[in-house]
């Protein structure tokens, strides 16, 4: 029997897995101690633990546990990287590339550090979602200190050449930050491979706990530092003030130590149900795939539905599927999605969007529900929308005079 | 946001879905917003010459669910006013009626719009002077 509602925005949020959550709960009770206690066993026995997980979650990554930074989360590591390698490299230059796809944590990061004297290069990206690079390194200048590309993005799953960013990047003494959120467990990483400096992740979006996240740092090749943001007792090697979440720890090294495990098989499995999805919408009329098809995350899928608003599309199923859209009403700011309208799609077509994130625990059962039911409500839509009609008419939407508001 | 009762009954029984002849020289057409903006509304009056009431009223909607509820229920609300009664229908009866959040206050805001293009649109087929409206907040 088909258990409903179906969970299909996993790169919003993901479940725990029961394996994590096991490994979690003695750390709220019994072995409940605070890492920084040195003198006694409950201290040693969190201690323990954190030191057990960091070195499960360097291991996903390729790094050496020193070099793993515990959060709250990618925000804070964003945050950190970005503001933290600003303000210790200052003496070398104000220059910061990002690009216009990067999630709000990258963005606002960098606007706020526009007003303190930064200056930052949002490079646009190409119709299929990837940053040119002749672009990039056409934009690097003596004062250039950072370049902060994400390795996946989040509304579309297109997946940046991290490797050919950071070679740029190394011939040019430039540091490379990457917000690897969406990326960190769903497909192979590894910082020296990738040349990565600094990196974002975070275990809730890899079946593990909310609030708790990582900042990788490199140590050797360049030795990296950053200021710190947040002061106090100095945990983290003085990185990152703040008493150590030892049970959400202990969980993001189990969802870790998991995916090491298990995402290959995961990715082949959740991939073949993705296109099994994709294929079927795809045959939708004047349905159209936003962002690179090859070089992508394995459980990502963003369709457009022209001629229908994405909101209203969801609202014919979203009782029994949940997903997202990239139209304008399912936000507060009444704007499509920004990362939409960079890859140069029309507002409609924006407006005309669904994020499909597929995850560890989607069946085919749930694929094939989603696909009846995403049809019947796209098709019951085209039957209410008069730009389907003039589409059918034969009408150039173009040639309207529209009313804008 | 959860949506209220009334935003899904008109969602999944919309009231008028269709067109009338726009060529009738007593049908009105009023077509407002654009896609870019996420909300098209295209409403349709039909009005007996002889009463001066409206007989008939369809719509078609490109827009989220409150816009489409917006715009069904205008049309069940035309359905045997006469058209100088229409004019006065005011988008924050709407908001009422279907319990609308302020952010989807634009979408009554259109549908009001799309009325008053409907009634301007007959009463220029028939010779009569097009009302002048307020500018409302959004535009």
């Amino acid at each position: 029997m088909l258990k409903l509602p179906i969970y299909l925005d996993h790169n919003a949020t993901t479940p725990c897995d029961p394996r994590v959550v096991e490994a979690m709960v003695p750390y709220f009770t019994h072995a409940f101690g605070n890492a920084a206690s040195r003198n006694h066993p409950f201290g040693w026995q969190a201690e323990e633990a954190v030191d057990i997980a960091r070195e499960q979650v360097a291991k996903l990554i390729g790094a050496d546990p020193k070099e793993i930074i515990f959060t709250s989360g990618a925000t804070e590591g964003d945050n950190l990287a970005i503001k933290g390698v600003y303000e210790m490299y200052a003496s070398k230059g104000n220059h910061i590339i990002t690009c216009n796809i990067e999630h709000k944590a990258v963005l606002d990061t960098c606007r706020h550090l526009e007003k303190e004297g930064a200056e930052i290069t949002y490079l646009n990206v190409k119709p299929n979602g990837l940053i040119d690079l002749a672009e990039l390194e056409a934009a690097i200048k003596p004062a250039t200190i950072l370049i902060a590309i994400m390795y996946a993005n989040n509304e579309i799953g297109t997946v940046m050449p991290i490797p050919e960013i950071s070679s740029i990047a190394r011939k040019h003494g430039v540091l490379v930050f990457t917000d690897g959120v969406q990326a960190v467990g769903k497909i192979p990483v590894e910082v020296n491979k990738d040349g990565i400096d600094l990196m974002a992740f975070t275990a809730h979006k890899m079946y593990g706990p909310k609030g708790v996240g990582a900042l990788y740092v490199r140590r050797k090749n360049p030795r990296v530092k950053v200021t710190a943001q947040i002061d106090g007792g100095g945990h983290e090697r003085g990185m990152r003030s703040g008493t150590l979440n030892v049970p959400g720890i202990v969980g993001f090294g189990k969802a870790c130590e998991i995916c090491m495990q298990e995402m290959e098989a995961d990715a082949k499995r959740i991939s073949f149900l993705r296109d099994k999805l994709e294929n079927a919408l795809l045959k939708v009329e004047e349905t159209y795939l936003n962002g690179d098809k090859e070089s992508r995350l394995p459980h990502v899928s963003n369709i457009s539905f022209k001629y229908v608003e994405g909101e209203g599309l969801m609202m014919g199923f979203n009782k029994n599927i949940a997903l997202s859209s990239g139209s304008a009403c399912t936000s507060a700011s009444l704007e499509p999605s920004y990362v939409l309208k960079a890859l140069g799609l029309g507002d409609d077509l924006a407006h005309s969007s669904l994020r499909f994130g597929l995850g560890r625990f989607t069946t085919e059962e749930q694929i094939d529900y989603t696909i009846e039911q995403v049809t019947n409500a796209a098709n019951k839509l085209r039957e209410m929308s008069p730009l389907w009609e003039m589409f059918k008419d034969g009408i150039d939407l173009n040639t309207i005079e529209w009313a804008h508001h | 946001m959860a949506y209220s009762e009334k935003v899904i009954d008109h969602y999944q029984h919309p009231k008028n879905v269709g067109m009338l002849d726009k060529s009738k020289n007593n049908v009105g057409t009023g077509l407002v917003g654009a896609p870019e903006c996420g909300d098209v509304m295209r409403l349709q009056i039909e009005v007996d010459e002889a009463t001066g009431v409206i007989r008939d009223a369809k719509f078609k909607t490109f827009g989220c669910g409150s816009a489409i509820a917006s715009s069904s229920l205008a049309t069940e609300w035309l359905k045997g006013k006469s058209v100088d009664e229409a004019v006065k229908i005011d988008n924050m009866t709407i908001v009422e009626e279907l319990n609308l959040p302020p952010v989807k206050i634009h979408c009554s805001v259109l549908a009001e719009d799309a009325i008053k293009a409907a009634i301007n649109d007959y009463r220029k087929k028939n010779g009569l002077e097009e009302l002048q409206y307020e500018e409302s907040a959004i535009h």
